[in-house]
């Protein structure tokens, strides 16, 4: 039964949307830490999505969605002159993530939509198997 | 002169299992909005609904050795969607389109949903004499 496996999609779509907004939610919490070298300074992490196959013995073979990877972002970090921050190296500075945050509020807004979408889909799909189940009576 | 049950009911049951293929490919698409790469697909309804028209008439088979026909007739022919503004990450969905398609199927769906119930009561009034 196809309208079944718009759970599925459904499903695998929600997770991997919320996991984007999990990552939008760090890189956002992260965006003003500061550290002591360019090599510990936090990077913006994004995830990638891929097409997954669930299912080959239709034509169709349904394809949800996963995250592939979650790859951090190579801007460099910010070098700014802090010399009182506990974190200054010798010569007064520290590096700051590079995380843009209209980025991820952008990340989050388009999350948000797809994961809403889902749920259309997902709701349309239940009321139209409830009905389903009602026929004939 | 007899009533089939089967034909009476075949025209609806075919566009219920076009209707539900076409909802999970429109699934795939929203599950797949920002997957890079990613094709968006469809089916032609029309024209399915005439393959199925076709299959009406049934491939004889005259020797035991001859392979039976596979199609499904509740199932369409999966295409690759034509975009109208392909994004730059080589993604075709179009995630308004895919939310009408989505409105539209189901109200398709419910429409033969209820010519189905129609025609159920009416053949329980035929059995019952309108008791």
């Amino acid at each position: 039964m196809g309208l079944f496996k718009v759970f599925d999609i459904a499903g695998s779509s929600m997770s991997a949307q919320s996991l984007r907004l999990n990552t939008t939610a760090s890189n956002l919490a992260n965006a003003g830490s500061a550290a002591g070298s360019a090599e510990e300074a936090y990077r913006a992490k994004q995830p990638v999505f891929q097409a997954v196959l669930n299912d080959l013995s239709t034509d169709g073979a349904s394809a949800g969605v996963r995250v592939k990877e979650v790859v951090e972002s190579n801007a460099p970090p910010v070098k700014v002159h802090q010399p009182g921050h506990p974190q200054a190296d010798a010569d007064g500075f520290v590096w700051m993530s590079n995380v843009n945050p209209i980025d991820e509020m952008v990340n989050m807004i388009s999350a948000s939509r797809s994961y809403k979408s889902s749920i259309e889909v997902l709701n349309t799909s239940k009321d139209l198997l409830l009905r389903t189940l009602s026929i004939g009576q | 002169m007899g009533l089939d049950i089967n034909k009476a009911l075949d025209g609806h049951s075919r566009v219920l299992g076009l209707a539900n293929q076409r909802l999970q490919l429109l699934a795939e698409n929203i599950a797949n909005a920002d997957t890079p790469n990613y094709k968006a697909k469809d089916i032609d309804f029309l024209s399915a609904m005439q393959a199925a028209d076709m299959q009406g008439m049934q491939v004889q088979e005259t020797n035991a050795r001859h392979i039976a026909t596979t199609a499904g007739p509740n199932r369409a022919e999966t295409l690759y969607r034509v975009p109208d503004q392909p994004s730059l990450d080589g993604n075709t969905v179009d995630a308004q389109m895919e939310s009408s398609a989505v409105a539209e199927t189901a109200v398709r769906y419910q429409a033969t949903l209820t010519f189905l119930n129609q025609r159920i009561s009416a053949m329980r009034m035929a059995i019952t004499g309108g008791r």
